[in-house]
């Protein structure tokens, strides 16, 4: 019998039913796959989002509550977000991202809300929709106050449904 | 000049040219590019009206597309700070860069519309089915590629066109459930469209995207041949066969050529669209997406994203699944299946001319679902309530010509297919020339 004639369980010794050669054809099969998982982990992890030093997505500093009158918004472009002050004193800081499709709002003063130019949502000073398409309420980004001082963290938007006053941060 | 013949009938030829059919056929069977054919050809299979061209006129647009596209590359920057003064350069100060530009920007535009338009002829002629199966789910993939190649293309201007149709574009991916923002997070590598997706999108539009092109292109060929070349109507006796030397070939350049004039006229006459560089913080009103999208985002105005996008995907499937919903094989490579089938695409296409327009302009002005069914949630009230309404019409359509026209299964589908088909037409049409600032419904002459 030649050497290299594959003989399946024939030198399988007795009580198993794995032979030599099985057993290390399933070994290399496995390793294989392994180190092809490995090799596309690694080719994901290359390809993830990464975050750019300096970019948006840091803590923002507004500036003291004084300087921002109740019933007023004020655009932080840098840190894509509005800093809307309510009548009753309390602070909200609104992403401008609308929640359709991601164009940027603006603020017009004279009706007194954002609107979005590419689908033509409307939203209130709290971020509630005023008018479809966009389905939920603006985001917000949380906000600290030290010393006075309102301090806006942008890494992470707020998603909300609509306004609740308990989203109102007061000094 | 007769040297220089004899020379590229050389290369062509590896000897002298041809003068009988049989070296003729030898020829093709030997040269590396023309292999792609076969050495002889049904006469019937060489009308123009068989294919109109559009696979071979996608092909050279192709190859068109690489060759300018590569070009392009020496003279571009994939950085926020660099595209748009690279691409004011090509179009400003380097020679012919405004017309390499503009051939690009028109081929690619051109392109999505032939392998539409090739897409509809396969189907016209019922070229999907049986052994061709395969082939027509391998073209469709193509087609997702082209759309995919026109939307990364899209990008690199960095202009305000291109930010603001890639925002909108990839905000409605972000409403595909569960993995929908983590699909948009990766293809932007990051929360928002900045240098990261434009590197992205470079990375995939001149490397990744062009490779799978060229194999996909290169077996969507040999299919094309193995599974019989072009779908002809099933011939009574023998039919008389021609070399492919010179009847098809000369048929070839003959298109090829008016392709390339007509493409270099144009790129000529229209300037390629340049806008202000890209800002951020003001989208322009109105903001659209690519052309081609437009159908979408006209639904979107219409329907909730996730119900619109649930619409796109339906169709998309349906063409994927045809070859086997669609099995009977008797009217191959007859335009429309029959009478009965080219009756049923008229009625078809006519429905969707008066439906469509009609539809959008009661949901734009008079009806409100959404405030009509307040207390219901908007996802069920302008979501899952139009989308039943509209699968519910397409079943409709495909009972009424079966009962109406007496229409077999195959027939009543060309009903179907050429009323999605025109409606989507005309959905891109509203969404090119009827939106106007606010997306409000416009007059635009």
């Amino acid at each position: 019998m030649a050497k290299n004639t594959p003989q399946p369980n024939q030198d399988a010794p007795a009580g198993t039913t794995v032979s030599r050669r099985d057993f290390l054809s399933l070994g290399a099969g496995a390793l294989g796959l392994v180190g092809f998982l490995q090799t596309g982990g690694m080719a994901l992890q290359f390809l993830a989002p990464r975050r750019v030093d300096g970019e948006f997505g840091g803590v923002v500093t507004v500036g003291s509550a004084e300087s921002f009158p109740p019933g007023s918004v004020t655009e932080f472009p840098d840190g894509r977000f509005f800093l809307a002050r309510a009548s009753d004193g309390g602070f909200l800081a609104i992403s401008r991202r609308c929640t359709h499709l991601g164009c940027a709002v603006s603020w017009h003063a004279t009706p007194g809300q954002f609107a979005c130019p590419c689908h033509g949502s409307h939203f209130d000073l709290r971020g509630n929709v005023e008018n479809p398409p966009a389905p939920r309420a603006l985001d917000t980004y949380p906000i600290t106050v030290r010393d006075g001082v309102l301090l806006v963290d942008t890494a992470q938007a707020w998603q909300r449904d609509r306004f609740a006053p308990e989203q109102l941060v007061y000094v | 000049m007769t040297w220089l013949n004899e020379m590229i009938d050389r290369l062509r030829y590896r000897s002298v040219p041809p003068s009988e059919d049989r070296h003729r056929m030898r020829a093709v069977a030997n040269n590396i590019v023309l292999h792609l054919h076969p050495t002889r050809v049904p006469a019937s299979a060489l009308r123009f009206s068989r294919t109109w061209g559009l696979g071979g006129i996608s092909a050279l647009l192709s190859v068109l597309l690489i060759i300018t596209g590569v070009l392009l590359m020496f003279r571009y920057d994939a950085s926020i700070e660099r595209a748009y003064p690279a691409v004011l350069a090509i179009e400003t100060v380097i020679p012919f860069g405004s017309l390499l530009r503009g051939i690009h920007h028109w081929a690619g535009n051109l392109l999505m519309i032939t392998v539409v338009l090739h897409m509809v002829r396969v189907f016209a002629a019922g070229g999907f089915r049986g052994e061709r199966r395969m082939n027509w789910v391998v073209g469709l993939g193509m087609l997702v590629l082209v759309l995919i190649f026109n939307f990364t293309g899209y990008l690199l201007p960095w202009d305000q066109l291109a930010f603001w149709a890639i925002t909108v574009g990839t905000g409605l991916l972000t409403y595909v459930p569960l993995a929908g923002q983590a699909i948009s997070d990766f293809l932007l590598g990051g929360p928002e469209v900045a240098q990261s997706a434009l590197r992205n999108f470079y990375a995939l539009h001149v490397a990744l995207l062009p490779v799978v092109l060229i194999f996909g292109l290169s077996y969507h060929f040999w299919r094309v041949r193995k599974d019989g070349g072009v779908t002809i109507p099933p011939q009574t006796e023998q039919a008389p066969k021609l070399t492919t030397i010179p009847h098809l070939v000369t048929a070839e350049l003959g298109v090829a050529l008016v392709t390339l004039a007509g493409l270099l006229i144009f790129a000529m006459a229209v300037p390629t669209p340049l806008e202000a560089l890209a800002n951020p913080a003001h989208p322009p009103n109105p903001a659209k997406a690519a052309w081609y999208f437009l159908g979408v985002q006209e639904l979107l105005l219409h329907m909730h994203p996730l119900a619109a996008l649930a619409l796109a995907g339906i169709g998309l499937l349906g063409l994927a699944v045809l070859p086997l919903w669609d099995r009977d094989s008797s009217d191959e490579g007859v335009y429309f299946r029959s009478a009965t089938g080219q009756r049923a695409g008229m009625l078809g296409a006519t429905f969707a001319l008066v439906l469509t327009p009609l539809l959008v302009l009661v949901d734009d002005l008079w009806l409100d679902l959404p405030a009509l069914l307040a207390p219901i949630s908007t996802l069920i009230s302008n979501g899952l309530l139009p989308l039943m309404l509209t699968l519910g019409g397409l079943a409709g359509i495909y009972a009424g010509m079966r009962g109406a026209l007496r229409a077999r299964h195959s027939e009543a589908l060309v009903g179907l297919f050429s009323f999605v088909m025109v409606a989507l037409v005309v959905l891109t049409a509203v969404g090119i020339w009827f939106r106007g600032p606010n997306m409000a419904l416009v007059w635009p002459f």
